[in-house]
């Protein structure tokens, strides 16, 4: 990030009155960053923001209600954190918003299928164009255009919606809608059976370690999820490829309206099952029939929390 | 009369006990025929369906599933359908996503005075789901066809 040091002194100038600052620093290797939570001013020296830097922080803020929190954010994250306060689970005069405008980040997925053993990394460089690794004693030179999420390459808010603090200039962008939805397309144009016959061979390889859910900023639940809930009891704990499905599509449903397309839950997911897609056909409903998105202005309500007596896009079945 | 005689498929219905269950339960005072594949689970309002629970009966291995609650503005408790409306259009637009064929699940309203509507509608819903025959069954996964996928994939 190149303004990162305003960055820094926003956040040296708010830490005195709050408790605690979110955002990312080193991890265990060059080729990854980690959440960093700031208490004390010589945290902020650690402070790093770039391409790395993937975790939605958002995930841990109703975890610390109650509690004077700012968090940075990129433009993903920040429609999270208006959800969250769409949603009340987050009181606005609690939290301070450092957004910034974000140029996307690495998929870990993409540079492991290109370079292999990610066992031993190095050394890491990361430019505009190229991120550079060097992994048991070989340098590998990727093209960012080829390692960035799929989310980024869509992008159409690279710019934290709501901010209390902007660092640097806005990035400009020209993806629209549609773009963001053409693998949901491809996948659609399947037959029934192909469909159903993809998601028996996907759904069988979950592990049943909820980390989709743990990584999301809009599964609130906690304790309470219906996946270990035994009253009511929605799923068994057999490793059934039939629980491990549902799971999924409460996930999925439980998120209609609400998801922001983080990307997070698919991103945390250790066999890389591609759960997104189940959230974005959700989204691409909510907006064909709703004209709604998520996370964009923290007075509204998300539709499947209200009603209109007359639904205009809504064609009932007339027997 | 069953549609398809020794050929009964596994429809679950869920009706509010207010509209949707009387007017079943006029149909049967009228001495209605109907087909008799569908068996009822009367809940106290159409808002009181979770749309997982039909996510849940068809993987379960129901072969359709039948919401019907009280006509719009006609809610015992004012607004349960309209609520049940938003979240039951989402959950049968998301249906085919899961390689289900969306036509075994249908939503409608029919009310207690309505006999001979909640036959037609039966009688129309179970001819759907036998066109469609039985829905594929989640046995478990095919070994082969998993492992294919995931050297597709790597
Ligand atoms: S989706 Fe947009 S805001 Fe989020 S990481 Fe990618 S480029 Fe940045
Ligand atoms: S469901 Fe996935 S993409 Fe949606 S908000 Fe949760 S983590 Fe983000
Ligand atoms: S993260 Fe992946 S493996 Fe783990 S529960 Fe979620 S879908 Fe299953």
């Amino acid at each position: 990030m190149k303004n990162l040091e305003d960055l820094k002194e926003q956040i040296r100038k708010a830490l005195p009155e709050l408790d605690v600052v979110i955002g990312w620093t080193d991890s265990f290797d060059p080729l990854h960053a980690t959440p960093h939570f700031m208490r004390k001013e010589e945290d902020i020296d650690k402070l790093k923001v770039d391409a790395l830097c993937v975790h939605n922080l958002a995930t841990y803020l109703p975890g610390l209600k109650g509690k004077k929190v700012g968090i940075v954010v990129k433009g993903c994250d920040s429609r999270s954190v208006v959800e969250l306060l769409q949603e009340n689970l987050i009181k606005r005069e609690d939290v301070t918003i450092f957004g910034f405008g974000c140029n996307g980040v690495v998929d870990q997925t993409k540079i492991r299928s290109i370079i292999g053993d990610v066992g031993n990394i190095e050394a890491c460089e990361l430019t505009d164009k190229e991120v550079t690794v060097t992994a048991s004693g070989e340098v590998h030179k990727l093209a960012l255009d080829e390692v960035l999420s799929d989310k980024c390459k869509t992008c159409r808010y690279p710019n934290a919606v709501l901010s209390d603090h902007f660092t640097g200039e806005e990035v400009a962008t020209t993806a629209t809608f549609e773009d963001g939805y053409k693998d949901l397309e491809e996948f659609e144009a399947k037959s029934t059976e192909e469909k159903f016959a993809y998601w028996l061979g996907e759904m069988d390889r979950c592990i049943r370690c909820y980390a989709c859910r743990n990584a999301c900023p809009m599964c609130v639940c906690r304790d309470h999820c219906v996946a270990q809930s035994r009253d009511p009891h929605w799923l068994s704990q057999e490793a059934h490829v039939r629980d491990k499905w549902m799971f999924q599509v409460i996930h999925a449903y439980h998120l209609t309206g609400r998801c922001t397309e983080c990307g997070e839950c698919q991103r945390a997911c250790p066999v890389d099952i591609p759960i997104l897609l189940f959230k974005k056909k959700f989204n691409k409903e909510i907006k064909e029939v709703f004209n709604y998105e998520a996370g964009l202005d923290p007075e509204a309500t998300p539709p499947l929390l209200t009603f209109k007596n007359e639904e205009a896009k809504i064609k009932e079945r007339d027997w | 009369m069953p549609v398809l005689e020794g050929k009964e498929l596994r429809i679950v219905g869920f009706l509010c006990n207010w509209c949707s269950y009387g007017g079943a339960d006029t149909a049967g005072v009228g001495r209605f025929d109907q087909p008799t594949d569908l068996r009822i689970i009367k809940v106290p309002c159409s808002g009181r369906i979770d749309p997982l629970f039909i996510v849940k009966t068809l993987m379960s291995g129901a072969d359709g599933v039948l919401v019907s609650g009280c006509h719009p503005n006609d809610c015992h408790y004012a607004e349960g359908n309209f609520y049940a409306r938003r979240r039951l259009e989402m959950l049968k637009r998301f249906i085919p996503m899961l390689g289900i064929d969306p036509n075994r699940f249908d939503y409608t309203w029919v009310s207690a005075s309505e006999g001979q509507r909640w036959q037609e509608v039966v009688t129309k819903f179970t001819e759907q789901i036998h066109k469609l025959g039985p829905a594929q069954k989640i046995e478990g996964a095919d070994a082969e066809e998993t492992l294919k996928l995931m050297e597709a994939s790597l």
